[in-house]
């Protein structure tokens, strides 16, 4: 799987999405700078990793959507590849127009660093075949905005979509708003875009990948993303 | 223009050693940098001598202290560069950035030895939550911590949390960083030479907190208010740019000196780099990238944040603009390294400054305060002891758990990113941290701990305790201390009192040091904590980390898994004096032998090495505040199991329950591993005192506390 | 000429201001029984060069479009003023 994670000034979970990706997979991923016009020849997953680009100034995820690369990311999108945006990298493909809505303050105020469950919503896409329908994940967030937004009328279109590829649950899987840590509408915790190439997700899969970490439920994302691709080379 | 020394910040003697020493009278400029550089927090002209007393050496010991941070090895060519610095004065005045900076200070000093930072410790000493001042510093403190530390990348991954009236107005912020650096890779300030350039890397340099290490070096006045200009801002975002850029730069091998821009800035990083290289240094002021126009003794003496200086050849310095560049930072050569031996400032072609090097940075002559034994024996009342019944020891044990120096700490560390740099194996919240060298893969144990209520009852074998704390809990989860690092904060050095009290201190926790063979490879000393209310108690913090053998995972500390035995590791009873009971219900104040035992420390070391090594139990806890009463809830509480104590009632004494000192500890063993524990253990005081399973905490047939109703008194519910 | 561009920029109606409710709750506690609601938002001062104010109001304007407003959750408004040096 050739992986290029972009590298933003302050992104700071860029070397642990390459080191997930390596443990998992056994595969080197790029890191690609922010400034650069163009993604390394023969990319097929992009990733925007967690962190905190540009200092989290003006709005988290602003002004790295501004960065050069990003119209590289649009283009790679476009042509049905996948990209993947972690947390911060959630945030700045919102700013993108990549995906709907945008991450608000949490509404305890607090930045919240924990494990949380997630609900596997859609098993269809390439970031999710490997998982079940249904399956709850325990997977970490770290954030100070992670509340999904988006305007009633929007929101429920992207409902009718079957956009919704996590939600915050139980620990058995019972979705419901006293579950979500950050008050999420929908206890939306990851969206896909309408082709389902382009992922944003608040939790940090990067996090999940190791059992000496405290969970593996992040592995399979990867897992299926590596087998999605290999298809479509076979195809 | 003549200066009085005295608004310098200097004494008399000390001004007079300088016209000594130069045969001449300063000039304004140069009184204020002596000045700030002869401050207690930059000379350690109070403790210099004390510090000599602390046992450094080791075969494991890489760098010890004389540089930014200490260095152990960690194995594979690996090492662990670490150190704790305290940032109490700011963060009593503005707590939010004060803690901030705090910790942005201590992870420049690791990124200086050429280590990447990998880890935070926080130990914080905070006022009571009743009152709303201390609440505020103590919410401004966290938040604080939380928003540099999350945004630069690094994890907090535990520390130590306590809570007492004489931190109300005087909070103690001690931050701690481990970083990793390969050995044959480490970076030195003591290795310039003649004709290499200082290179300044970072934010542009502007007023922020002229001269606050003098302020560091002074009691708190009663309107700190007037203070505020002083408080540095910090911006997490440029120290993560600066922290790549560094490390970008010195994979190049283009460093061949670095030194972080913490107090005095410039002037120090400077001189310092010069005196310890045996070389001089000239600054050109006119060079330094500045926010605002300043005077040339402002930007000698500025401690805006995020700064580095690094020496390097000239004909790398290209190389190094087009990397600072990328990274967005201000780069600038601003001097050069000579072989005068002085510190030269220079502005509009004419010298502003010119001190010997050494005089600047390391020339103030030590100050030796009266040191006297405090005459009077507290006497505070004692309400006596003795057996328990059950109706008692389940409100003090409410009473404990609720304490908020034992209770549940999740809401401050869930603020923190722990996780980030995936390598956090054990969160905090447990009785050791521990985290992954992503590099080697090996594992390593980090404590932090301060007693200040038995510092204050016994300062020698207090502190020892405090490091013995520290140590004990890294021993169970089967890690091998490599070493230690401190921070010394106390009142003023110049009550006689104090001074005895922290030269006891420093003794203590040197003997431990050299019994058990754990050096001190860093640290630092925090004087003159205390405001018009009053003075806090002597509190050394200490830092401790610890190495796992290749493939050993952590012993657990907190969790049960159906039915299995107790076992208490160590004498039966603890002892009461300064424990967390006595200060709860005023009884046993006066109970118990305080001692200090190294053979029994070093004894039981070995034998929880083994117990860990061997396998040979499924949890271990060392009994700390609160005694073995509160570490057996703690359990509980975190495995939702209940327990029997198997004790007769004239056992069931509050020493028995609720004394603390000494190595002492509750494992938690198989019936297969039984034989091999007992063998462990033969020699050392070991009982098997109770059973796990059930639904609550009881003492033979007697049910003290449902484990529900624990875990709620714990949360604060 | 020089122009201050002085940007407001706060919540969208229907946009829970998470900040501005706990404020609210806050001056309710302390005694401000008259507090109904609060927003809170950023205030951004550009200093910008025009050649005359309309000119500087359309620049903002597309800053605010491109970079320093996300329309989906935030409103803002403009004042113009010039600086007489």
């Amino acid at each position: 799987m050739n992986t290029s994670v972009i590298v933003f000034p302050g992104s700071n979970c860029d070397l642990d999405v390459v080191h997930a990706i390596s443990s998992a997979l056994g595969t080197q991923a790029d890191l690609v700078w922010h400034d650069d016009n163009e993604l390394p020849q023969g990319t097929e997953l992009v990733v925007l990793p967690g962190g905190f680009s540009y200092g989290d100034y003006l709005r988290c995820g602003a002004m790295a959507a501004k960065s050069p690369i990003i119209r590289a990311v649009i283009e790679h999108a476009g042509s049905g590849l996948p990209v993947l945006g972690i947390c911060n990298g959630f945030q700045v493909l919102t700013e993108t127009g990549l995906l709907p809505g945008a991450l608000l303050a949490n509404r305890t105020l607090s930045f919240i660093c924990d494990f949380c469950h997630v609900r596997v919503e859609r098993n269809d896409t390439p970031f999710t075949s490997l998982y079940r329908k249904g399956q709850v994940l325990r997977i970490p967030i770290a954030h100070y905005e992670g509340m999904y937004f988006l305007p009633g009328d929007e929101l429920a279109k992207i409902e009718t979509a079957n956009r919704i590829v996590f939600r915050y649950c139980s620990p058995e899987g019972e979705v419901d708003d006293s579950f979500s840590p950050n008050g999420a509408l929908n206890c939306i915790a990851g969206i896909t875009n309408e082709a389902g190439n382009v992922l944003g997700m608040m939790p940090h899969p990067e996090r999940a990948s190791e059992s000496i970490l405290g969970s593996v439920d992040g592995l399979p994302l990867w897992q299926s993303l590596s087998r999605w691709l290999e298809g479509r080379n076979r195809s | 223009m003549k200066t009085d020394f005295r608004s310098a910040g200097l004494t008399a003697s000390e001004y007079s050693a300088i016209r000594e020493l130069l045969q001449r009278e300063p000039n304004f400029a140069e009184l204020r940098i002596l000045g700030v550089m002869w401050s207690e927090h930059c000379s350690y002209k109070s403790t210099r001598r004390l510090l000599s007393l602390f046992p450094k050496d080791g075969e494991q010991v890489v760098q010890g202290p004389g540089e930014n941070a200490g260095i152990v090895d960690a194995g594979d060519g690996w090492g662990i560069a670490f150190k704790v610095e305290s940032h109490n004065h700011p963060s009593a005045v503005a707590p939010y950035q004060g803690a901030a900076t705090g910790v942005g200070g201590i992870i420049r000093d690791i990124l200086a030895m050429g280590a990447r930072p990998a880890a935070l410790m926080d130990g914080l000493c905070l006022g009571l939550k009743t009152s709303s001042r201390a609440a505020a510093l103590a919410d401004g403190i966290v938040k604080g911590i939380a928003g540099y530390g999350n945004a630069v990348g690094v994890p907090t991954i535990g520390g130590k949390t306590l809570y007492s009236e004489c931190y109300n107005g005087n909070p103690l912020v001690n931050a701690m960083c481990l970083g990793t650096v390969k050995l044959d890779n480490i970076v030195s300030s003591r290795t310039a030479l003649p004709g290499h350039l200082a290179v300044l890397i970072g934010s542009r340099t502007g007023r922020d907190g002229i001269a606050g290490a003098a302020f560091a070096s002074s009691e708190l006045s009663d309107d700190t208010r007037s203070s505020r200009p002083q408080v540095q801002i910090g911006d997490p975002f440029v120290e993560k740019l600066l922290i790549e850029c560094c490390l970008e730069i010195h994979s190049k091998g283009l460093i061949v000196a670095m030194q972080d821009m913490g107090a005095a800035g410039i002037t120090s990083s400077s001189s310092e780099i010069a005196a310890k290289s045996g070389t001089g240094i000239r600054i050109e002021a006119d060079l330094v990238p500045l926010r605002e126009k300043m005077e040339p003794w402002e930007i000698a003496l500025s401690e805006s944040q995020e700064r580095m200086l690094l020496i390097a050849e000239p004909e790398h310095l290209d190389e190094i603009g087009s990397i600072a560049a990328k990274w967005q930072l201000e780069c600038a050569a601003i001097g050069e390294v000579t072989d005068d031996g002085l510190f030269v400032m220079t502005s509009g072609g004419s010298t502003v400054v010119s001190l010997p090097a050494e005089m600047v940075g390391g020339g103030c002559p030590p100050v030796l305060w009266p040191s006297k034994r405090p005459s009077s024996e507290t006497t505070l009342p004692d309400g006596g002891t003795g057996p328990l019944d059950s109706s008692v020891i389940r409100e003090t044990l409410a009473a404990i758990l609720r304490d908020p120096g034992i209770s549940d700490k999740s809401a401050i560390y869930k603020q923190y990113d722990y996780m980030v740099q995936t390598g956090t194996v054990v969160p905090p919240g447990r009785s050791v941290s521990v985290f992954r060298v992503r590099q080697n893969g090996r594992l390593i144990g980090v404590t932090m701990e301060a007693d200040p209520w038995k510092c204050s009852i016994d300062p020698f074998k207090g502190a020892a305790e405090t490091f013995l704390k520290a140590l004990r809990p890294l021993w169970l989860s089967g890690a091998a201390h490599l070493g230690m690092t401190n921070c010394l904060n106390y009142p003023s050095p110049e009550n006689p009192e104090n001074f005895w009290v922290l030269e006891e201190s420093v003794k203590g926790l040197a003997a431990v040091a050299g019994d058990l063979s754990c050096p001190v490879v860093s640290g630092n000393v925090s004087l003159y904590n205390e405001n018009p209310e009053g003075k806090i108690m002597p509190t050394p913090m200490v830092g401790v980390v610890g190495l796992f053998e290749k493939n050993l995972l952590p012993l657990e500390d907190q969790s049960a898994s159906g039915r299995e035995d107790i076992f208490l590791a160590g004498d039966l009873p603890g002892t009461l004096e300064g424990s967390l009971f006595a200060r709860l219900t005023g009884n046993g104040v006066h109970e118990g032998r305080i001692s200090y035992d190294p053979a029994k420390e070093s004894s039981f070391m070995s034998r929880a090495l083994e117990t860990a090594r061997g396998d040979l139990a499924t949890c271990a806890r060392p009994i700390a505040g609160g005694g073995l009463l509160t570490a057996l809830s703690r359990i509980c509480i975190s495995s939702n199991m209940g327990l029997t104590l198997l004790l007769e009632p004239p056992e069931i004494t509050p020493g028995l329950l609720f004394g603390e000192w000494g190595p002492r500890a509750v494992y938690l063993v198989p019936e297969g591993s039984l034989n091999g524990f007992l063998e462990t253990w033969d020699g050392f005081p070991v009982k098997k005192i109770g059973f796990t399973g059930d639904s609550s905490l009881s003492i033979g047939d007697r049910e003290i506390l449902p484990v529900k109703k624990m875990q709620k008194c714990w949360r604060g519910e | 000429m020089n122009y201050l561009a002085k940007i407001l920029v706060f919540p969208r109606e229907g946009v829970l201001d998470t900040q501005g409710k706990a404020v609210g709750k806050a001056l309710g506690r302390i005694g401000f029984s008259s507090v109904k609601d609060v927003k809170i938002g950023k205030y951004i001062q550009v200093n910008l060069e025009a050649k005359d104010e309309k000119e500087a109001e359309t620049a903002a304007e597309e800053m605010c479009r491109e970079l320093l407003v996300n329309d989906l959750v935030e409103d803002h408004s403009i004042r113009i003023e010039r600086i007489v040096l």
